[in-house]
């Protein structure tokens, strides 16, 4: 029962969620969260991006607030939702005395699937697991049991993904399979939602970003627009001499002058194929003024993390 | 209902159990040859028979009793707490299992578990002394009724238990005494008035007295008391595991 007049898989609504201890990790969260794509949410530790995903999964009960995986109500409709979601889990959370193969084997039918050793082996391969089928989990190493956990998460055919800091403690190489892995995941039409403490992962991975914090989420947007919002770069020219009037041969560069007009700015679309450097400094040696240096600074999505994160939070 | 995953739970906890088969069986196996040193032969010598039976036999369902009810609780508490305490728990949370399912895959496990056991002690028990069960049916009835219930309590102790200490303590504090006083080793009517009605409080004691009546055809209460007692007690714990459910008690926050 998917609602094709709007591509929402997850859509949640005024979600919030007081633990026991009194702590409040989640504040009427709003969040809708598209058929097919990746979204990467990023916060800081004790952000509450664990408890939001747990609230999905099944894992603790919302204080308040619905959500609905498909259409269906995780609550009411459970068993809809849990078949179609899988969890990987922040922490390293597997059978120890199992093997690889029997723990992808236990996962599958654990969501009600008839065994199928051919797609198994199809994930373990796809994880370069597939040697290891007949070790013991407490024999792999730290990345390896991480694997394992992606192995389980994929073992019922998933609709949606969840990987909670699926890079932390994880090394270049394994990093990149995972990537290819959850682009060809994409490609299948799942979707993905990931959680990380990276800048550099969600603006390389997610076709969207939610940035939260203290319980609540400050935004959610199109990678490629926040990107563009702040792709912006900034020149900076550093005179031999000051200048104060510019020519008009100068005009269309729309240049600022620093304060003690010494210095001239020049912004342009970091993104676009041509940034008009070239022109820019040989029209300036033409006016015959010669520059003596020049830097180039970038606002960046850590900058936006970093203001927004770092604001006073409300109490 | 989600059979394929009650099953994946109820292999996997049997799986558990093989690879410590060794371990599971030789020591319930030894302590039961060693009650029949010590209260078959030695206390045995002097008693000879309670109410017609040979003192030998008539511990035999006793022993079977104790074994039975311990290895319940253990196995079922073990069961359910394991995923909490390594954290695997977050799979059975997240699958499409409702709380009755997953509560059927451990307690049928940790069932049938102590079940086999119980049958092992009583092939053993046959080996040092002669053996008539009268009612095999109502023994086995009672058997499966005994090791469900007392599955289902190991479950609630595992739910609730927040250390290890916690999961060995009910059946070292509350189990074993009740069952040592509930008639394992002696016929209720063989205390002093005060002692055996304060016996009567003992609720293993209508276990045990059912279970000697499918043997024996003897026992300190009749055995349709016995009978309802062990269905109250299947009907308290499925009461109890509903609610814990209910509530996401000590298992989803
Ligand atoms: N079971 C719990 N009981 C009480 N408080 C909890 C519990 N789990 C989490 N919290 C609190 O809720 C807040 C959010 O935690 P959460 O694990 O969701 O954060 P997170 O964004 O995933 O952080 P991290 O990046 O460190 O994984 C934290 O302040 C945490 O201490
Ligand atoms: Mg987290």
């Amino acid at each position: 029962m998917i609602d094709m007049t709007n591509d929402s898989m997850i859509s949640i609504q005024g979600l919030g969620k007081s633990y026991d201890s009194g702590h409040t990790a989640l504040k009427d969260v709003n969040l809708d969260i598209r058929a097919g794509e990746i979204l990467a949410l990023l916060g800081p530790n004790g952000a509450g991006k664990t408890t939001l995903i747990s609230s999905i999964c099944g894992l603790i009960t919302p204080s308040t607030g619905s959500i609905t995986v498909g259409g269906y109500d995780v609550h009411r409709d459970y068993r809809q939702t849990r078949r179609m979601i899988g969890l990987v889990p922040q922490e390293i959370h597997i059978e120890m005395f199992e093997t690889v193969w029997n723990t992808a084997r236990y996962s599958r039918a654990l969501f009600g699937l008839a065994p199928d050793d051919a797609y198994l082996e199809k994930v373990l391969r796809a994880l370069s697991l597939w040697d290891k089928r007949d070790t013991k989990n407490m024999e792999l190493s730290g990345g390896m049991k991480r694997r394992v956990l992606i192995a389980k998460a994929l073992a019922h055919e998933p609709r949606v993904l969840f990987l909670d800091e699926p890079t932390a403690g994880v090394d270049v190489t394994l990093r990149r399979d995972m990537w290819d892995m959850v682009r060809s995941l994409q490609e299948d039409g799942v979707t993905i939602i990931l959680t990380t403490h990276y800048i550099e992962e969600a603006e390389e991975m997610a076709d969207r970003i939610g940035i939260i914090r203290a319980g609540e989420i400050l935004l959610v947007e199109d990678k490629d627009q926040l990107m563009q919002r702040l792709g912006k770069k900034q020149l900076r020219l550093h005179l031999q001499d000051a200048v104060r009037e510019l020519p008009d041969s100068l005009a269309a560069y729309n240049l600022r002058h620093t304060e003690d007009f010494t210095g001239l700015i020049y912004e342009y679309d970091a993104q676009s194929k041509r940034t008009g450097i070239t022109r820019l400094i040989a029209d300036m040696a033409a006016a015959g003024i010669s520059v003596r240096d020049l830097e180039t600074s970038e606002t960046n999505l850590e900058d936006v993390f970093l203001t927004l994160t770092n604001d006073e939070v409300p109490s | 209902m989600n059979w394929r995953g009650v099953l994946a739970i109820y292999k996997f906890e049997m799986a558990r159990t093989f690879r410590t088969i060794a371990q599971s069986v030789i020591s319930p196996v030894l302590s039961t040859v060693l009650y029949f040193v010590v209260f078959g032969t030695a206390i045995g010598s002097r008693i000879d028979t309670v109410q017609g039976v040979d003192y030998g036999a008539f511990i035999v369902p006793g022993l079977v009793m104790l074994t039975l009810l311990q290895q319940s609780v253990t196995n079922a508490s073990f069961g359910i707490y394991f995923p909490k305490f390594v954290g695997t728990v977050y799979e059975l949370l997240s699958a499409p299992l409702s709380f009755f399912e997953i509560v059927l895959g451990y307690v049928g496990a940790a069932a049938t578990k102590a079940l086999m056991i119980a049958l092992i002690i009583l092939v053993t028990s046959a080996l040092f002394v002669d053996l008539h069960i009268a009612h095999p049916f109502w023994m086995l009835g009672f058997l499966i009724l005994t090791a469900v219930s007392f599955s289902l309590l190991g479950f609630i102790i595992g739910v609730w238990a927040r250390s290890f200490e916690q999961l060995q303590l009910i059946p070292l504090l509350v189990i074993t005494p009740l069952v040592f006083l509930g008639g394992a080793f002696y016929s209720a009517d063989m205390l002093p008035p005060f002692w055996e009605a304060v016996t009567h409080l003992n609720p293993v004691l209508y276990l045990i007295s059912g279970f000697r009546w499918s043997f024996f055809e003897l026992s300190d209460v009749p055995v349709g008391v016995s009978l309802m007692a062990v269905t109250g007690f299947l009907a308290l714990g499925l009461a109890v595991v509903w609610i814990i459910f209910k509530t996401g008690w000590r298992i989803r926050s």
